[in-house]
């Protein structure tokens, strides 16, 4: 069955718990509200510091159990329906409110007020957050199916596409089994191209296209371009924005090698610490004065994506060196689920 | 014109020349053709140009060090010019400015018939000087002069000074002079970045200066002299332009 590009596959889910970002949103909008009660709380505003203190009592508690508790829960919560999610998470929600302001009377020795005021309070915080979730999926959806068009207009720049078929057709004549091969290059990197690029997609894959795309560009430029693999300890089923990787070494190309008539090294390094990814990526540079604007459009698209997948717990950051020009890309290791 | 057409292939990219090899071979069928040449850079292809008689110049946009649009004005300077035929895969810019100035240019990939097209007209059409400088992007990486009917090259970098005569420009490098027929103005429109302006009649190579001394000694109050690099000769600060003594003397 055809899927129309228009296709909105978000019928409502739950944000990812375990993210960074959504973490951070949380703490941020449960302060807030906790901040603006207590000053409808006092009397004068003098008073409230010293409020937010007090509510901060239960609030804070009350937050960081409930962040644990869902960061936990994440993998069961997530197979569960939208509508009965949300009833799981409000009732983690108000049963840790009920056990909490249980647990303040005997050992925090606080004064409280009511249950049933606490439990409305935590009741509305949740639909508060978790409708303002299920907007921010909505408005960002869109943007993902969005990501695919984009990949595909950075990706790719005719000047590489009509060289590499000239140097195809240069093949065909004298060794008919390279051209074949490049071909096949060719299609493969057309074909992730043109694929729905809004799922993450395995590491392993990623590198496979690079490959492809490297071997395309040695064939027209031979030993000028000389590329440096260091995959050893890289984690092929991370995920990944898909097309997070070719188009920098597409720029590494155009800008690194194609300008110079010496011999360059692209050199691309990519291996898991700490629960990181990281995607290290060298090429020769020489300060030239003219700058394109390629290159700056091809690295806010990545990061764009970056963004939209991994919110801030991914970075790009550039360095300009001596001779050297270095890009590095850290995202949380997502590991793909085994079928 | 008798005998077959004289054609030298210039790309950086091996399959490419080879690819205009086997089209050549193709168009020689019907239009008799000869393959003079292979160059894979600028300074090469000039070079070839100089040592044979060249009828056409086959010439890839762009390559590194020299690209053609800069390799084209330098043959202009030849006593018998080739004629230029432009390649490029795809460069939005250059095909609107080619288009602009009627100078023939290939798309790659080149088809054979479009090839022998732009070859049987290529004698006749020989792309207009202002046309070649519209189209330079950036600036040249050497200036060219003529001398004896051979071209020279002289990289931007080894210059220490350009001054305006009479008629020409005055190119003055560690080791000679030379003279070259172009305009002072356009010459620092082209490499303002580079040289900068001492005198109404002269550019110096900023990376060349060494210092700035008074005319007539440390104490005199005289005009003030730029100090170059492996120079004798002092070039004269205009006073107009004495404000730049302080900003570069650093």
């Amino acid at each position: 069955m055809a899927r129309s590009i228009n296709h909105n596959a978000n019928t409502g889910a739950l944000p990812d718990f375990r993210n960074f970002g959504i973490l951070l949103r949380i703490l941020l909008v449960v302060n807030g509200v906790a901040m603006l009660a207590a000053l409808l709380q006092v009397r004068s505003v003098v008073q409230w510091p010293a409020q937010f203190t007090e509510n901060a009592a239960l609030v804070e508690p009350l937050l960081i159990l409930s962040l644990l508790v869902l960061a936990a829960t994440e993998g069961v919560l997530r197979r569960l329906s939208y509508p009965a999610a949300i009833f799981a998470v409000v009732a983690i929600e108000l049963g840790l409110t009920v056990v909490l302001h249980a647990a303040s009377r005997t050992w925090f020795f606080v004064e409280m007020h009511s249950l049933p005021r606490w439990l409305l309070i935590v009741a509305l915080t949740t639909g508060m957050l978790l409708v303002y979730f299920d907007l921010r999926g909505r408005a960002l959806s869109p943007a993902l199916s969005e990501a695919r068009l984009q990949a595909l207009q950075a990706r790719i720049r005719p000047h590489f596409l009509f060289n590499s078929i000239n140097a195809v057709l240069s093949l065909v004549r004298q060794s008919p089994r390279r051209a074949e091969a490049a071909l096949e290059d060719l299609a493969g990197l057309f074909r992730a191209l043109m694929a729905d690029n809004r799922e993450l997609t395995p590491i392993a894959r990623e590198v496979e296209l690079c490959r492809q795309y490297l071997d395309l560009e040695q064939l027209r430029l031979g030993d000028r371009l000389q590329v440096e693999w260091h995959t050893e300890n890289m984690p092929p089923d991370a995920l990944v924005p898909p097309l997070s990787l070719q188009p920098l070494l597409e720029n590494a190309v155009y800008h690194g090698i194609e300008p110079s008539e010496k011999p360059g090294t692209v050199s691309i390094n990519i291996y898991a610490a700490r629960d990181r990814l990281h995607v290290v990526l060298r090429n020769p540079y020489r300060a030239s004065g003219n700058h394109h604007s390629g290159n700056k459009m091809a690295l806010a698209n990545i990061r764009e994506r970056l963004q939209l997948h991994f919110d801030v717990a991914a970075e790009l950051t550039t360095k300009v060196g001596e001779d050297t020009y270095e890009v590095r890309i850290v995202m949380p290791y997502v590991k793909a689920r085994q079928p | 014109m008798s005998g077959p057409l004289r054609v030298l292939i210039v790309d950086d990219e091996a399959p490419a020349r080879s690819r205009m090899r086997d089209l050549l071979a193709d168009v020689s069928a019907v239009l008799p053709v000869e393959i003079a040449g292979e160059a894979a850079n600028g300074r090469e292809a000039l070079r070839l140009a100089q040592s044979g008689e060249i009828d056409v110049v086959l010439l890839d946009v762009r390559m590194p060090g020299m690209d053609g649009i800069e390799v084209a004005q330098h043959l202009q300077k030849l006593e018998l010019p080739p004629a230029v035929i432009f390649a490029t895969a795809y460069d939005a810019y250059a095909i609107r400015a080619f288009d602009l100035h009627a100078v023939d240019y290939l798309l790659k990939p080149i088809r054979a018939a479009r090839l022998q097209e732009a070859l049987s007209r290529a004698v006749h059409n020989i792309a207009p000087a202002a046309a070649l400088r519209d189209l330079q992007q950036a600036p040249r990486a050497c200036l060219s002069a003529a001398e004896r009917g051979k071209v020279h090259l002289i990289p931007v970098e080894e210059v220490l000074y350009l001054r305006a005569e009479l008629k020409y420009v005055t190119v003055r490098t560690a080791a000679r002079e030379h003279l070259i027929e172009e305009s002072l103005t356009r010459l620092e429109e082209e490499f303002g970045e580079i040289f900068v302006r001492v005198h109404r009649n002269c550019l110096v190579a900023r990376a060349a200066i060494r210092g700035f001394e008074r005319e007539g000694g440390e104490s005199g109050e005289g005009p003030w002299r730029v100090v170059l690099a492996d120079l004798e000769e002092r070039i004269p600060v205009s006073r107009r332009q004495q404000h730049l003594v302080r900003e570069l003397a650093r």
